[in-house]
């Protein structure tokens, strides 16, 4: 983003997410368990216009650098999403969300007659990318398909 | 499950919750076959159902079967479905509304290259069928009773019903029956079912055999 067009103040340190599709960073930081619980500061732009995306949000994450976890967890809702580590106010490192085949312990099924409803159960919650284009998740084992409200919703 | 890992070779499992089975083959090195998780799945039946329609016409191949009833809720067309089409068959899903089949299911017919067709009305259905296969709607599948007060005994097929019906064309159920089949449909050459039943035996065994490595020879006498 040129400098005219900066919305929000350049972070020394922390994590700046861009590509977000417009209009689902909230979604973003409640996948990322960031909407509770934390005091880093956090910078939202929403809607912005994008050549690539037509509206994109934009997180600017201040003192804290996403994980490779975390990225996965991203890549549900924002697979085209560029990731910019920032140190000293220089990109350090440019990362991408990249969705995985399985996804593990990130959400539970939200089934209610789904095995992994059961507490006593074990084994860790597991779903699985079935397409990417239009994406389509299941639970690996009720075979149930999960909406993205539902997985949001359903984090762990 | 753990436990029965170290005391079984090979473990069945019926559990009212979905994916039960597949949760519990994750869990444990012994083979565990699915005898039906909640309103998941249920893959020995469907075993025994493709033996009974191969013993009826020979092939598996491009037949033209018709599933009624609850399709939403029941496991065993879900299984069964999934498996004919790999065996090129044409499927209608006669079912009402609300107990269509589910839209993963008909995604995954659809991406297999099956034909599918949907409806509500089993009467247009009957004489295209080869195989008319029924279900009943199981009042403990239903989260909610006045759901399925609402579908109970929308389908029942009785001996005149079948005036129009191809001669080779059979009618299956996985038992028990509710009313969904009238009992004059019994004594008709259409009625498979209680042949399907007897068919659940054998095929089980040959399952059970598979699994612990027996040889079923070719003929039995």
């Amino acid at each position: 983003m040129s400098d005219e067009m900066r919305r929000v103040t350049a972070i020394c340190n922390g994590t700046v997410v861009d590509h977000i599709p417009g209009g689902r960073a909230i979604q973003v930081l409640r996948m990322l368990r960031l909407d509770i619980g934390r005091s880093n500061p956090i910078s939202m732009v929403m809607n912005v216009p994008s050549a690539k995306l037509g509206r994109k949000d934009v997180l600017k994450i201040e003192d804290r650098e996403l994980s490779q976890e975390e990225l996965d967890r991203l890549a549900l809702i924002a697979p085209a999403a560029s990731v910019a580590i920032i140190r000293n106010y220089r990109v350090a490192e440019k990362l991408k969300a990249e969705l995985g085949e399985d996804l593990v312990n990130i959400a539970r099924c939200s089934f209610w007659n789904c095995i992994t409803q059961n507490a006593r159960e074990p084994l860790p919650h597991k779903l699985r990318v079935v397409n990417i284009e239009p994406l389509e998740i299941r639970c690996s084992y009720c075979e149930r398909g999960q909406d993205m409200d539902e997985i949001v919703d359903n984090i762990l | 499950m753990q436990m029965i890992d170290g005391y079984a070779d090979v473990a069945a499992i019926r559990h009212p919750q979905q994916g039960a089975a597949q949760y519990s083959a994750d869990a444990i090195e012994i083979p565990v076959l699915n005898a039906g998780d909640g309103a998941g799945n249920h893959p020995t039946q469907t075993l025994l159902d493709l033996f009974t329609i191969r013993e009826a016409h020979g092939t598996l191949e491009g037949l033209n079967v018709v599933l009624v009833g609850d399709l939403r809720y029941g496991r065993t067309v879900h299984s069964l479905s999934h498996a004919l089409v790999r065996f090129g068959a044409t499927l209608t899903l006669v079912s009402p509304e609300s107990l269509r089949m589910p839209s993963e299911i008909v995604s995954d017919l659809n991406a297999g290259g099956a034909e599918v067709t949907e409806t509500t009305d089993l009467a247009g259905t009957i004489a295209e069928a080869d195989v008319i296969y029924m279900t009943r709607i199981q009042k403990e599948r239903f989260p909610d009773e006045d759901e399925y007060t609402k579908v109970a005994g929308i389908y029942m097929l009785t001996a005149s019903d079948l005036a129009n019906s191809k001669e080779s064309m059979i009618i299956m159920h996985p038992l028990p029956r509710v009313n969904e089949i009238h009992p004059s449909v019994d004594s008709t050459h259409h009625a498979r079912y209680f042949q399907q039943a007897f068919n659940g035996v054998v095929a089980r065994m040959a399952l059970l055999c598979d699994c612990l490595g027996v040889k079923i020879p070719k003929k039995v006498k």
